[in-house]
């Protein structure tokens, strides 16, 4: 089990890692992307802490921020699980029933889209198309296309996942 | 540029050349085998990774002098993952659908042995007596393959051998021109813009270059944000430098010092491919200050987008370049007058770049000879959906439909009948069996009402409802829709919500006006690209498949058994195996069970109608069905 953190020691890690990767950019508002970009690589989503932060360094209203996190598909605003589970709703995989297998995400770890189990062990998502349309229906979980992921192979993935959380923790 | 000057940009390629040729002689030196394993995006998700890591193990631990190269996507997506292996004596033969254990055995029966292990054979490279060649398959009659020549051939990650295989030879080309003669050759060319709406490239160049403002700018568009499309991701992840050279002349043309490549955050492979390149064509002064030692300096910066569709659009990308929500503006200014940071930005997508090397190097006659008199060179597709050949595909322009789906694409799986394609993603419409003679050119589909936007087909057959695939592609424009035009932000939902009521059965008749209405009104009432063309695919079916509406709307019953709500899964009692309990296993949600005769049946409380047990349903009992509208599901004596 991972060292437990209170909020208070959180928010000062937040904040010191977001500074870090400041160190790297310019103050330039073109720049608001890929700082963007960059702490949500690190941290995994995009704490108010370092919004805060990251306006402050460009000198741009607070709202900017949150205006351009909330536009983009990519910027979330919760913390990510352990495992990220993210399925293709292109068109391909929506006809072959990338909707059905959504589905039994849903109801295999009860959390919505954008939404993370309590335990933090797992994340789901939906993405517009990861362009493997030739392998649908198709899910990225953590990083990697999965091709043909129906209802069967999500319950498979699962029990890999359950597996392999057993063996670390008998180690 | 004055003579020396130019014989010392030659030189300078030359020597560059030289090495690259080398190398490439090296690797291809006719004594060792070859290995060649397709790594792009589509391959990693049929399991390539495991496939190259396999081959490389076993390379490693035989001793064996054969290098195991990773190469792009060569188009047959179809049979990934593939490997394609070259061996002296032997034409280099293609295999599909490998996985870690045919590894093995490729390399102990046919690189240690002699078998050729023609079992897993998808076909030779070239034509020879022992094995059927890619060129004998009927879809090579069809293709003609210009900017995916490279793909799948080459080693993306080396520029040496994109240079040896005749990379980087149209700007050197090039840079001993006057840049109005390469925008005259580009224009004589006919290429037009591949993003979707077919603008004159030629024209746009020429616009650029005579906007006053500096400096100007360059910006490859690689937000292939269709759903459906991946034409884009190919070439980024099998040929970077295509793209790359291509903005290298359009700067050179217009007189840019800077580009900027603008790719989907979900496309990371492409990313990593693209900026890796961009630092090989650095290092060979082939990009950045005085390139080959001419007073032409380019550098191109990689962008990644955030995940948002309307980013396609190309104002819409210069905000989202400059930070702002990707919004788009009122045109004209268009960006070639006025565009990034207020300077001449001139935006091609990335296939449209692609071309230009071999307009320059082959001339604009021989380009021009391709194709119809309004559109010329070639369209590339992804073929996805219901087609047995599913993948990228390069034909002439005025290929008909009915070639690429049945020709190139070898028709619809398990024998099921064509009901429609769906063509350029949520711009784009669906076109229904009539069309299929249909030549595909820029304004013959525009006359049907579809578009040839990015270039993704979805092919839909008779178990794929049209008033849901309209639904589909209105949820997502809605969702995507930056909300800037009322019309566009308040009527596709409006649109959206009686087609959700009509997917559940609730619909009323009068919708279908009101929605060809409404969908005329958003059409006529919105600023940009997106919210013009949203209404497109509702056009299309309620003109091509007005009847699939009215079931939905008069019986509750949905024709090709797709809508959930107005279908059921039934186990025929007569045709059920008493002894076969292959659909109790599979149901993930517990919803069957066998009766007192042993007789499985479906709890209709339970099931969420995902399909699985029908899938299990052995083939000789068949006896899982969906009945539409679910009151038919015979109710009583269990």
């Amino acid at each position: 089990m991972e060292k437990k953190v209170s909020i208070t020691e959180e928010k000062v890690k937040i904040k010191q890692e977001t500074r870090q990767i400041l160190k790297r950019f310019g103050r330039k508002r073109e720049n608001l992307i890929p700082i963007l970009q960059k702490v949500q690589d690190r941290l995994g989503y995009l704490p108010r802490e370092a919004m805060l932060e990251i306006a402050e360094f460009l000198g741009i209203p607070d709202i900017d921020v949150y205006s351009v996190v909330t536009f983009y598909n990519q910027f979330r605003l919760t913390p990510p699980g352990r495992h990220s589970i993210r399925v293709c709703l292109g068109t391909a995989c929506h006809m072959k029933g990338g909707y059905i297998t959504l589905d039994a995400w849903r109801r295999r770890l009860d959390i919505g889209p954008g939404e993370t189990t309590t335990d933090r062990e797992f994340d789901l998502d939906t993405v517009a198309c990861v362009g493997c349309c030739t392998m649908a229906p198709v899910a990225v979980v953590d990083d990697k296309p999965e091709g043909k992921v129906e209802p069967t192979k999500v319950d498979g993935m699962l029990l890999a996942f359950e597996r392999e959380r057993e063996k670390k923790e008998s180690q | 540029m004055r003579v020396a000057e130019l014989s010392a940009i030659v030189s300078a390629f030359q020597e560059i050349k030289n090495r690259a040729e080398v190398q490439w002689r090296e690797l291809w030196d006719g004594n060792k085998p070859v290995i060649m394993v397709g790594t792009a995006t589509c391959g990693r998700a049929a399991g390539a990774l495991e496939v190259l890591q396999t081959l490389r193990d076993e390379v490693k631990k035989r001793n064996l002098d054969c290098p195991v190269i990773e190469v792009g996507c060569m188009g047959h997506c179809y049979t990934e993952p593939i490997v394609i292996i070259s061996k002296p004596g032997y034409s280099p033969i293609c295999y599909g659908h490998v996985n870690p254990v045919i590894a093995e055995r490729l390399i102990k029966d046919f690189i240690l042995g002699d078998d050729p292990c023609l079992e897993f054979v998808l076909g030779a490279l070239e034509k020879n007596d022992l094995v059927p060649s890619l060129a004998d398959f009927p879809r090579a009659k069809y293709e003609k393959k210009i900017i995916l020549k490279n793909c799948g051939q080459i080693d993306p990650t080396e520029i040496d051998h994109y240079i040896a295989a005749g990379g980087y030879s149209a700007l050197v080309k090039a840079l001993q021109m006057p840049p109005e003669k390469i925008i005259d050759e580009v224009k004589r060319s006919g290429l037009r813009g591949r993003g979707g709406a077919g603008f004159p490239t030629g024209q746009k160049w020429e616009i650029c270059r005579n906007a006053s403002g500096k400096p100007k700018y360059v910006i490859c568009n690689g937000d292939e944000g269709d759903p459906g499309a991946f034409m884009d991701r190919a070439i980024f992840e099998s040929d970077p430098h295509s793209v790359i050279e291509g903005m290298l002349l359009a700067g050179y043309a217009i007189g840019a010092r800077y580009g900027y490549i603008y790719v989907r955050a979900e496309y990371p492979l492409a990313v990593k491919r693209v900026q890796f390149a961009l630092q090989q064509a650095r290092r060979l002064n082939l990009l950045g200050r005085h390139i080959l030692g001419s007073d032409f300096s380019f550098d191109i910066k990689l962008f990644q987008g955030s995940g948002a569709f309307v980013c396609g659009e190309e104002t819409a990308l210069i905000s989202s370049l400059e930070g702002e929500p990707g919004m788009p503006h009122h045109r004209p200014p268009y960006p070639a007058v006025k565009g990034l940071y207020g300077k001449p930005t001139l935006i091609n997508n990335v296939k449209t770049l692609a071309y230009i090397r071999h307009i320059i190097n082959s001339g604009a006659e021989w380009f021009a000879s391709i194709g119809t008199e309004g559109s010329k060179g070639t369209a590339v597709f992804a073929l996805a959906g219901k087609i047995v050949n599913t993948g990228l595909v390069e034909v002439p322009m005025g290929t008909t439909l009915c070639q690429v789906i049945f020709n190139v694409g070898s028709g619809i799986p398990e024998g099921k009948r064509f009901k429609a394609v769906q063509i350029g993603g949520p711009s784009g419409g669906c076109l229904p069996e009539s069309a299929l003679d249909l030549p595909i050119d820029f304004d013959s589909l525009k006359d049907v009402g579809a578009m040839m936007g990015s270039g993704g087909m979805v092919v839909l057959d008779e178990d794929d409802c049209m008033v849901e695939i309209a639904r589909y592609f209105l949820e997502f424009t809605q969702r995507e829709s930056c909300g800037k035009c009322t019309p566009c932000r308040l009527g596709t939902k409006q649109m959206l919500e009686m087609l959700n009521d009509i997917v559940l059965g609730q619909g009323r008749i009068e919708y279908i006006d009101i929605l060809n209405e409404l969908a005329e009104d958003v059409k006529a009432g919105s600023l940009c690209g997106l919210g013009r063309t949203a209404p497109n695919p509702i056009l299309t079916t309620l003109r091509y498949f007005s009847d699939e509406y009215e079931t939905h709307i008069k019986e509750g019953r949905c024709p090709a058994l797709m809508c959930r709500e107005l279908i059921a899964y039934y186990i025929l009692p007569d045709k059920c195996e008493r002894s076969c309990d292959a659909c109790v296993g599979t149901c993930t949600v517990e919803a069957i069970t066998p009766n007192k005769k042993r007789i499985k049946v479906i709890d209709q409380e339970k099931c969420v109608k995902c399909g699985t047990c029908l899938e299990a349903c052995p083939l000789q009992y068949n006896a899982v069905v969906r009945l539409s509208p679910p009151s038919e599901v015979p109710q009583g004596k269990e």
